[in-house]
């Protein structure tokens, strides 16, 4: 096994031993980058070549040299006998829609992509305080909006480990997809309707959206601003909570960051699961949508191996003590996509109009009469079609005329959403749940092309994640098997507020009970065809 | 509530966002605007009593998690310079854009 193989925490304590130097640690992750990468993401890359079929592509910038000389000098701190932190000498890779000062920092837009961060984001700067060695920026769906990464302006986008002609999943497609290929143990994300849990179920690592206000969104080029939450992506359980706690906390950048105290992750991990509630939904099996054509809602079940695969872990979890409550009612779990496609919508076309051509970015080179042309080539030029497509919707619904039967509507329905979590959480009704169990997403990785173009059927690949953003709560994604089409499985774990150290105690707990088993043993086939 | 976006609104809204658009894209953008409210339009079918408050946000902003107000106390920022040097076109410290459409008063 490789270096760039190995988990964070272990990585971290060889380094502070001196077992490896930092520096070891970075020229194996950089050769394994060189070995499964391909060529990062760029605007105008021209035709796809039949050598970008079998490679990654997580990363649109690769600061191989800045990490180098980054592992020096952690190495350089051990030798003084100082600490460097937590994650010392541990490679890890930032979606590229967090500001890290002197990185192009391009949103994976080409209205950035000549935009230099003048500043760092507050949980990227934690994780380089914290002795962290920055490999550079990945790849995500165009300022995040999309389940399969696509949408990025630089191509080639990413490819999924497993199985390259499918899709990595989206927005954090690029951070899930390093993580899972051992090109840096960890990376930064950011989740507004399941982008850290959604790509980490198709590319079989973990991934959390922590609580909304857990982590800091300073420096986050925002999207939906009351869902955005940035977070880990990693290996495993423990390399997840050892990340959260380099990241969480309080920022006098941030005032919707929570003022709380953050506990120490990793305490308590392996305390096990007696005891604790855990519920099934039936309102998680099924996934409802519009018919393309007619409009009218239909339902279908989720694959039959997913949910299989999360019988399973309820009954591993009751064989470690835990009281498993089926039925649960979460009825308006449905509504999450609707509702989103309205509240993300409005928050979108808000953030957005800061995208001018005046004060940075790109700005239109053709030759313009007045500074409202200049507006109009500048964003016709510079924003992909996801973008403009969130622009549009965001000013109709929330326009005078339409604001109330459609914008003040879903925040009501959101409340709904919310209500169904408190009411599954309340510790004196009836269900009285630590966490509830659920599938990540109703299918494994669906291939590439196959979705891409419909912008409402990708949108229901979020239908078991976004419920969570709505409400504010946690959720943390882990692989839960392999699919017969030898894909990943993700299933899901959410929480009350800040409810985060039980949800990791609960997946570490499924993650030791099914160490040995078979599908532990499966690696992406990347690594098995290129190493 | 069954109304699609007309032709006319999609106009409106490409005006409203400031983008110049081709004919192709113009044509996907508004089929997949009114292929998103047969989604939205599911909200409709939700019995909502009158008292059903808003949620802004998930997780209540209590004062007991709620950052204190900071003192107003002046900071020095990053540098001017190296955050104009972002900007397409600027000229002894202003932003330069063109010619911005005005009617003179009389």
């Amino acid at each position: 096994m490789e270096l760039c193989d190995l988990p964070a925490h272990q990585i971290s304590q060889m380094v502070h031993q001196r077992i490896v130097s930092a520096a070891e640690v970075v020229e194996s992750t950089l050769k394994r980058i060189s070995e499964v990468d391909g060529r990062p993401g760029s605007l105008d890359s021209g035709d796809i070549q039949p050598e970008d079929l079998q490679n990654v592509h997580a990363f649109i910038t690769l600061n191989a040299l800045g990490a180098q000389d980054r592992a020096r000098e952690i190495d350089q701190i051990l030798a003084r006998g100082e600490d460097p932190g937590l994650l010392a000498g541990v490679p890890y890779t930032v979606k590229d829609i967090f500001c890290v000062r002197g990185t192009p920092s391009t949103a994976a837009s080409r209205i950035l992509a000549n935009f230099v961060a003048p500043y760092t984001a507050t949980p990227a700067s934690r994780l380089e305080a914290a002795g962290g060695i920055m490999l550079g920026k990945v790849n995500l769906d165009e300022f995040t909006y999309g389940s399969s990464s696509e949408s990025s302006a630089f191509q080639p986008c990413p490819r999924n480990p497993w199985d390259t002609t499918r899709v990595v999943g989206g927005s954090s497609g690029g951070s899930a997809a390093a993580v899972a290929a051992g090109e840096g143990q960890l990376s930064l994300g950011t989740d507004t309707a399941g982008s850290i849990r959604q790509p980490a179920a198709f590319c079989g690592v973990v991934g959390m959206k922590p609580t909304y206000g857990r982590v800091s969104r300073y420096g986050l080029i925002a999207f939906g601003s009351s869902l955005d939450c940035p977070g880990p992506v990693a290996r495993n359980v423990t390399d997840a909570a050892l990340m959260l706690n380099v990241i969480a906390g309080a920022d006098p950048h941030d005032s919707t960051a929570a003022n709380m105290n953050v506990p120490d992750y990793m305490q308590g991990l392996e305390k096990g699961v007696r005891g604790m509630r855990i519920g099934l939904s039936p309102d998680y099996f099924r996934i409802t949508f519009p018919d393309s054509k007619t409009g009218e809602i239909q339902q279908a079940s989720i694959d039959e191996e997913i949910h299989q695969a999360v019988l399973r872990a309820a009954g591993r979890l009751a064989e470690l003590g835990a009281d498993i409550v089926d039925n649960v009612p979460m009825p308006h779990t449905h509504f999450g996509v609707p509702v989103y496609f309205v509240v993300s919508r409005v928050e979108a076309a808000s953030n957005l109009h800061r995208y001018d051509g005046v004060k940075y970015g790109y700005r239109t080179p053709d030759s313009v009469e007045n500074v409202r042309e200049m507006y109009r080539k500048t964003r016709g030029q510079g924003f992909g079609i996801q973008p403009k497509l969130r622009i549009l919707m965001g000013i109709y619904v929330s326009a005078a005329q339409y604001s109330a039967q459609y914008y003040n509507r879903a925040l009501r329905v959101r409340t709904l959403i919310r209500r169904d979590f408190e009411q599954a959480f309340d510790q004196h009704g009836k269900y009285r749940l630590d966490a509830l169990l659920t599938p990540t997403t109703p299918t494994t990785a669906f291939p590439i092309g196959d979705v891409y173009g419909d912008s409402v059927l990708m949108q229901y690949a979020d239908q078991m994640t976004v419920p969570a953003n709505h409400a504010g709560i946690p959720g943390l994604s882990i692989p839960g098997g392999i699919a017969n089409d030898g894909l990943p499985i993700g299933i899901q774990f959410l929480g009350p507020d800040f409810s985060e150290a039980n949800l990791l105690r609960i997946a570490r707990a499924y993650e030791m009970i099914t160490e040995s088993d078979e599908w532990r043993k499966r690696k992406p086939k990347i690594l098995e065809e290129s190493i | 509530m069954s109304e699609e976006i007309s032709s006319d609104l999609f106009t409106h809204l490409v005006e409203l966002a400031a983008f110049e658009l081709s004919p192709e894209e113009a044509k996907y953008l508004h089929q997949q605007l009114n292929n998103q409210l047969k989604s939205i339009h599911e909200l409709e079918a939700i019995p909502l009593d009158e008292q059903t408050p808003i949620t802004s946000h998930g997780v209540p902003f209590t004062p007991a998690i709620s950052p204190p107000i900071r003192e107003d106390l002046w900071q020095p920022s990053i540098h001017s310079v190296e955050i104009l040097s972002q900007a397409p076109e600027t000229d002894e410290g202003y932003l330069i854009v063109p010619e911005i459409p005005h009617t003179d008063l009389e």
